[in-house]
């Protein structure tokens, strides 16, 4: 039963997008906004690059090299990684995937937008009138005595952008909790579901605990006063603390949704269940509490006690292990199942391949002995972009192109999709594996110049680089077109059980003419799903 | 009770709508127990590193003004209890005024803490705009006084928004209640009660330590 409306065709004023309180048109909103934060980040990346492709600095001067990393790092965090699934698929998805008809919280939802977009163009303001050269992690005494530089500002772009956050987070954990369709238990969720869950908790949990420790930063530094400072009783290292008991569990914020959408991904084409339904969701919830205890592994060299690196230690690498499980899962599921390359599931084997080097370099890096040598280095850098990059950003691609005849009505073209996945995942290992072994040489990060011996590696770098920004520039083509000349979708064309593919392409403005009920297990790939029409 | 506004399309009936209103507010309050948890551990690290700074800034607060003013926030809280309780078409002149009577007992919780604060800028004992204090202690009783200001003042802001909802709330409800204002006082009252319950652990770690032992 299809109605000729669907919620891109309700209305066409200006108006009735920046008002909408429909999750499905909010999404998009999102979706227009990180894009264009994600290139301004891939700018500030790429003039990283060029730099670093000589050992002399030519193109820019130190200070401004501080600068770009520091926007690169801080837009990319905080204003692509941290919204990207949850805020674009997750708010498209999330409803129509429990059947419900918005999210529960829609006024609250488009408010969230709002916010992120103040301190968006906050941040920005901070950039563009100077910039800042602290790093992402604004430590301090740099950002409160030394830096001469925009610190107060970028920082109050991203508190506010917190609040953003905490109110997704907020919405999504509610919205599962009480509305989902009559029948699907929690045992019936989707595994993407059960993966957003854990994020929305670490988003509720943790922002505030940044949002105090930027406050604390910006009143030691706009006052004077010494509440990190040495010299006047103070202890740098408690910001550290703090600093890390956010970042830490954030990092899973920035994969554990790309982890939910492996899940729907791998089963869909290979046509099979998911291999241990339980154990991967209760994984993504004890990667969320376990996440909380491990922050000082980023401080093994700040003069902790051995006591505490050795329990920090320690704990890096239990949270390691439900990373693994998944993993183990997701091959298992692979096995005997009928596989299907579509782009989509390229981007699922990438992510899988990719996330593996990041995860277990990130056991290198949790071993006290070794973390002395490879801190602050390039291998640090490789270690997280494989994850960050190589996991979430290939991860965020694959969802956006399973959902994409759902989101737009449209379907692209198969060709190019692939083309682009392959390119990604060869321009990735090609930018980032050479920074594994430039960091296990030694070079730190964070300098513009260095030793002549390292430039092959950097070369090489630089080279992957310019392959992955092409690679990343293509779906703004073939997706562009699709958007508007693709050829119609139909309701569901990779014929998968899941509730969002029950209703038409793209959805009407409620989701749902009538109030799905729910009688299987997620994944029934074999059979045909039900989704017995019942009146509300 | 009636309910003027129809049920928005994502909930299946009142009940539910209101229910998932609450559970709403709870997980807003699980983020600010975490907000002020930050806050109170920074706390905590620095009194244990300067617990005599943290004792002598202690003995240099106003505890009349502090224990009257949890007095207000207590009573202003079993107010919006009360009003809560007996919340109904018949009895909502009460409702109103009860609603009135704890945002005034807020908004006297505000002043009073200005006059605090007043004493203290008087004493020197503001860092970063006027602090004079001589004396080994200096360092800690420093700290003692950052954190002072900061936390009185995000929770001093907590209470400003709590007033506004009070006063928004009891001027809607006043013509006609519906469920829906019930469910929305409910919300409300919930948050007020944490930001009352916030105060009772900031008064404990502002005006005590200092007081306890001598
Ligand atoms: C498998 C579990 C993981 C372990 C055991 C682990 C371990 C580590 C360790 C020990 C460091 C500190 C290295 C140093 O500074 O010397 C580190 C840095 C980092 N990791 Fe991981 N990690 C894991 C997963 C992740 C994930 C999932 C992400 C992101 C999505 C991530 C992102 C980062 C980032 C951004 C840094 C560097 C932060 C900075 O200094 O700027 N890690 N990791
Ligand atoms: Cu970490």
């Amino acid at each position: 039963m299809m109605s000729d409306t669907n919620y891109l065709t309700t209305d066409f004023t200006l108006r009735s997008w920046f008002l909408t309180t429909d999750h499905k048109r909010i999404a998009i909103l999102y979706f227009a906004s990180l894009i264009v934060f994600f290139f301004i980040g891939g700018a500030a990346a790429t003039l990283i690059r060029i730099e670093l492709a000589t050992p002399q600095a030519d193109l820019v001067s130190s200070d401004v090299y501080n600068r770009l990393f520091t926007m690169h790092g801080i837009i990319m965090v905080w204003f692509f990684l941290i919204p990207s699934i949850p805020n674009t698929l997750g708010n498209f998805i999330v409803p129509l995937m429990i059947g419900a008809r918005d999210l529960a919280f829609p006024r609250l939802n488009l408010m969230s937008w709002y916010i992120f977009m103040l301190g968006g163009c906050t941040t920005l303001f901070a950039i563009f009138a100077g910039g800042v050269d602290t790093g992402w992690t604004f430590y301090t005494p740099f950002s409160t005595l030394y830096s001469n530089s925009y610190v107060i500002v970028a920082a109050a772009g991203v508190f506010i952008a917190g609040f953003s956050s905490i109110l997704t987070g907020l919405n999504f954990i509610v919205t599962i909790h009480r509305l989902r369709a009559p029948g699907l238990t929690w045992y019936r969720l989707p595994l993407f579901l059960w993966s957003l869950y854990a994020t929305s908790v670490i988003l509720v949990l943790a922002t505030p605990v940044l949002a105090i420790t930027l406050l604390l930063m910006a009143t030691e530094r706009f006052f004077g006063v010494g509440i990190f400072d040495p010299r006047i009783g103070g202890d740098p290292l408690l910001f550290q603390h703090l600093f890390w008991f956010y970042s830490h569990p954030a990092v899973y914020i920035m994969i554990l949704p790309g982890m939910g959408v492996i899940n729907e991904l791998i089963s869909c084409f290979s046509r099979k269940q998911v291999f241990g339904y339980k154990f991967v969701a209760w994984c993504s919830l004890a990667i969320a509490a376990v996440g909380f205890l491990v922050w000082g592994h980023h401080m093994f060299v700040s003069g902790q006690s051995l006591v505490a690196s050795l329990v920090f230690s320690f704990m890096s690498f239990i949270v390691a292990v439900p990373s693994a499980i998944k993993v183990f899962n997701w091959t298992a599921t692979l096995h005997k199942g009928s596989i299907h390359f579509d782009a989509p599931m390229l981007y699922a084997l990438g992510f899988i391949g990719l996330f593996t080097v990041g995860g277990l370099t990130g056991l290198f890096l949790a071993c006290l002995a070794y973390d002395v040598h490879a801190t602050d280095t390039y291998f640090v850098v490789a270690h997280f972009h494989y994850i960050m990059v190589g996991g979430m950003v290939t991860a965020y691609f694959g969802g956006l192109h399973y959902w994409w005849p759902k989101i737009t009505g449209r379907l692209y073209s198969e060709y190019w999709a692939r083309t682009a996945a392959v390119l990604i995942f060869f321009g990735f290992n090609l930018t980032f594996f050479p920074q594994f072994i430039l960091g296990a040489e030694g070079m730190p990060r964070r300098y513009h110049v260095y030793p002549p011996e390292f430039q092959v590696w950097n070369v090489l770098s630089s080279g992957g680089a310019t392959i992955l920004a092409v690679a990343y520039l293509m779906p703004l083509f073939y997706l562009g077109y699709s958007a508007f000349f693709g050829k119609r979708a139909p309701a569901n064309p990779w014929d998968a059980p899941g509730l969002e593919w029950q209703t038409s392409s793209p959805p009407p403005e409620h989701n749902f003419t009538t109030q799905p009920v729910v009688t299987r297990d997620p994944y029934q790939y074999n059979e045909a799903f039900q989704a017995e029409p019942q009146n509300a | 009770m009636p309910d003027s506004s129809a049920v928005a399309p994502q909930y299946a009936s009142i009940p539910h709508r209101d229910h998932t209103a609450e559970l709403g507010m709870w997980v807003f309050i699980a983020t600010e127990v975490l907000l002020f948890g930050g806050l109170i551990l920074a706390y905590f690290v620095y009194r244990h590193a300067f617990p005599q700074g943290f004792a002598e800034g202690s003995r240099h607060t106003e505890i009349v003004i502090g224990t009257a003013n949890t007095a207000v926030l207590l009573t202003s809280s079993f107010l919006v209890a009360w009003a809560i309780e007996i919340f109904s078409p018949a009895t909502i002149r009460i409702v109103t005024w009860l609603l009135i009577g704890a945002a005034c007992l807020g908004l006297l919780f505000i002043v009073l803490k200005g006059i605090e604060y007043s004493k203290e800028y008087d004493e020197h004992l503001v860092p970063g705009i006027d602090f004079l204090f001589a004396g080994p202690l200096a360092n800690g009783v420093q700290l003692f006084f950052i954190f002072y200001f900061i936390a009185t003042a995000i929770h001093a802001l907590h209470m400003l928004i709590g007033i506004c909802l009070l006063i928004t709330l009891a001027t809607l409800c006043r013509k006609a209640p519906t469920t829906r204002h019930h469910a929305a006082l409910h919300s409300a009252a919930l948050y007020w009660h944490f930001v009352d319950v916030a105060w009772i652990f900031l008064f404990a770690l502002i005006y005590l330590p200092g007081r306890s032992a001598s």
